[in-house]
């Protein structure tokens, strides 16, 4: 008997399979007596606060601004960025660094840093949702280089995690970020920056 | 199937007492132990208040993962499904060394030798890097805390910060012998040894061509695969390679995406004290252009199957591995990790390890008595589960299945002799009076003799009383003529 029948053998005989539409029946009765969310107002405020917390840059920012505030983070940090196509050109318009388009992985080690737009936000946790679809690039690039600057607009935000997760696609990759890198392990002290981003900034465009 | 050497007991561990009787001596260690879950302990309390909803998110886990055990064939049929129609492999393992020697092909298949690994509790249960050594593999750890014991040729002592028994001046120790390209003038500062660490490591990121992970959570729905971590090792581990192989419990399933909302708010503030972790990775079988070409999910029965057919121990199958149980236990905090003899320490792994590998040995039969029941696992516990009530279970099925020693049988019907009748019994307990200033100079008895020591192993026995209750009853008509004891005030 293969390992598969067997297991699913005795599962069988502990738990008898039944139809899947009793299972369905089962599952909906499960107590969902939580709340979807924490906070009603100031969503962006708390979004900014709980980013904030984790030691990550947060800035504000109009859309219209978008492009000087870009430019200033960048201006701080000397060397080549990381970007992704489908990042609004507009947005990287004054940036004076060099700027690589889509770079390939084995680049990604050298680059002064990744710039990329995001899928969605939680206010309540202080993540940032990645789905690397357009304007986010494959999952490397907001890894492998130790900087990195995500642009968040405000319609992205959802006020906490379930109303954040009806917004995704299960089937795309998904990274969530909440903070720079960041390890415990030694005597319990939080380190920024292990293997991830050292530094994470977020601007919040409203 | 049996369940027997499923998990393997480290080689020579002695059974919880003598285990913990080392631990508790060991005055750096307790130091180093009451530090680190006295501050996660405030931590995660602080994090578990500001949700004002957390017991009915606590209920939900429980109810979502006791609903997925009860159905547990349906679920695992279905993530099958969905694994391969998003372009994985799935794979089934009966045991640990079936499951070890898939992943020893799998990666043989690579042509590869060397495997980069995420943190993974399943893996450290099946002894995977072990596995793969008698192989020609050779397994990295890559969270920081898996690398500091891995170099230190030592074991995890704790589920969610395996290292929490050294301190910054032993890891600096660590690193300068075992890691090559340390700085000779490494300082013990967390920044600089975490800053060590990730120049060791990352061109081993950079170059790797396989790596292994465990799952936090398998979506059935979907086939989506979750791991929850803090460094950015995982997501290295996760992406940069061109084959991924994840192994995981058969009970790490929940049934749709929805239901992520409850435990990404229950597993981070249980676990580190945090809103959220700094990341979490999910996939759905393999994406062209991004991360891995080849995605493999071992499933993972053993003795699994064995603790799902216990109706009081199965509920030890909805454990998140969080690691608050351990954090809040008395006992774990005194006697350490390492006493518990398995991957799994502290209240959980008092419970978990007796269940998976059954309670054939000795270790096995000594776990469920590492507790003093006093409870605080069950309510630190966010997908509740009644730990207490399982390690009572457990100690019965230890008396029952596990090894017998002829002395306790002896003792027993000892017992059964003297209380059968008043007047053996009566001879029996002036016996113990007379003997208290022999055996307990100062009122408590260091060591009990012969197979009775068994008990004063982990503790003083009080001395017997100056005169038995039996004895002052007769002595004083029940209180009514003389208060005072035989030997005056």
């Amino acid at each position: 008997m293969s390992a598969r029948e067997e297991i699913l053998r005795r599962i069988d005989g502990i738990v008898p399979a039944r139809p899947a539409a009793d299972v369905a029946a089962d599952y909906a009765r499960v107590d969902r007596g939580y709340a979807r969310r924490h906070h009603e107002d100031g969503v962006l405020d708390l979004l900014a606060e709980r980013v904030a917390d984790y030691r990550a840059t947060v800035l504000r920012a109009s859309e219209a601004d978008l492009p000087r505030v870009i430019a200033e983070r960048l201006a701080a940090r000397p060397g080549a960025y990381g970007v992704p196509s489908g990042l609004p050109d507009e947005w990287l318009a004054d940036v004076p660094a060099e700027l690589v388009r889509d770079p390939a992985v084995a680049d990604l080690d050298g680059l002064a840093g990744a710039v990329t737009g995001c899928a969605a936000a939680i206010a309540e946790t202080g993540t940032i949702v990645l789905d690397h679809g357009a304007g986010q690039g494959p999952r490397a690039l907001s890894l492998v280089p130790d900087y990195h600057l995500i642009i968040v607009r405000a319609a992205q935000v959802a006020p906490d995690v379930p109303e954040a997760l009806e917004r995704l696609d299960p089937s795309r990759p998904l990274t969530m970020v909440s903070g720079p890198s960041a390890t415990s392990d030694i005597e319990l002290s939080r380190v920024e920056g292990v293997h991830g981003p050292r530094t994470l900034e977020v601007v919040i465009a409203e | 199937m049996t369940s027997q050497n499923a998990m393997p007991t480290y080689l020579g561990m002695p059974s919880f007492p003598d285990a913990a009787r080392e631990a508790v001596a060991d005055a750096r260690l307790r130091g180093n132990l009451a530090h680190a879950t006295g501050t996660i302990r405030e931590r995660r309390a602080a994090a578990v208040a500001e949700l004002d909803d957390w017991e009915a998110l606590r209920e939900s886990g429980k109810q979502l993962k006791d609903h997925v055990l009860a159905n547990l064939g349906h679920y695992l049929r279905r993530l099958e499904e969905k694994v391969t129609e998003a372009g994985g492999t799935v794979h089934w393992a009966r045991d640990a060394a079936e499951a070890n020697r898939i992943v020893a092909d799998l990666v043989k298949a690579t042509g590869e030798t060397e495997v980069v690994k995420v943190k993974s509790m399943a893996t450290q249960e099946i002894g995977l890097n072990e596995a793969l050594a008698e192989e020609g593999i050779a397994a990295y750890e890559t969270d920081l805390a898996e690398l500091i014991v891995q170099l230190g040729h030592d074991r995890p002592s704790h589920i969610l910060v395996p290292a929490i028994h050294r301190n910054r001046s032993d890891i600096r120790d660590i690193f300068r012998k075992e890691m090559p390209d340390a700085p000779a003038d490494l300082t013990d500062a967390p920044a600089d040894l975490a800053e060590a660490a990730r120049r060791h490591l990352r061109a081993k990121f950079l170059s790797a061509k396989v790596a292994v992970s465990g799952v936090n959570f398998a979506v059935a729905d979907t086939g989506t695969l979750v791991v929850l971590e803090s460094e950015g090792n995982g997501r290295m581990c996760l992406t940069l390679p061109e084959t991924l192989i994840s192994v995981m419990g058969v009970e790490k399933i929940v049934p749709t995406m929805r239901d992520l909302e409850v435990f990404l708010q229950l597993l981070p503030r249980s676990s580190t004290a945090e809103r959220m972790n700094p990341y979490t990775s999910a996939w759905t079988g393999v994406h062209p252009g991004d991360g891995p070409r080849d995605f493999h999910l071992v499933l993972l029965d053993n003795g699994r199957t064995d603790t799902l057919a216990d109706e009081v121990g199965r509920q030890a199958l909805r454990c998140i591995r969080c690691s608050a149980c351990l954090n809040v236990c008395p006992v774990y905090e005194r006697a350490g990790g390492h006493a518990y003899g398995s991957p799994y320490p502290g209240p959980i792994g008092a419970i978990l390890s007796p269940q998976i590998r059954g309670i054939g040995s000795d270790v096995d039969a000594s776990l469920p008595y590492a507790s003093s029941l006093c409870g605080a696992c069950f309510e630190a516990c966010p997908v509740a589960i009644d730990i207490p009530e399982v390690l009572v279970h457990l100690r019965a099925r230890a008396v029952e299945d596990g090894p017998r020693h002829p002395v306790e049988r002896a003792a027993m019907t000892a017992a059964g002799w003297t209380l059968r009748s008043p007047a053996r019994l009566a001879l029996a307990q002036r016996a113990a009076s007379a003997s208290r200033r022999i055996v307990a100079p100062r009122g408590r008895i260091r060591r009990l003799p012969g197979p009775l020591n068994a008990w004063t192993e982990t503790r003083d026995a009080p001395a017997p009383p100056k005169e038995s209750f039996r004895a002052w009853w007769a002595r004083t008509d029940g209180g009514r003529t003389d208060e005072r004891t035989e030997e005056g005030q």
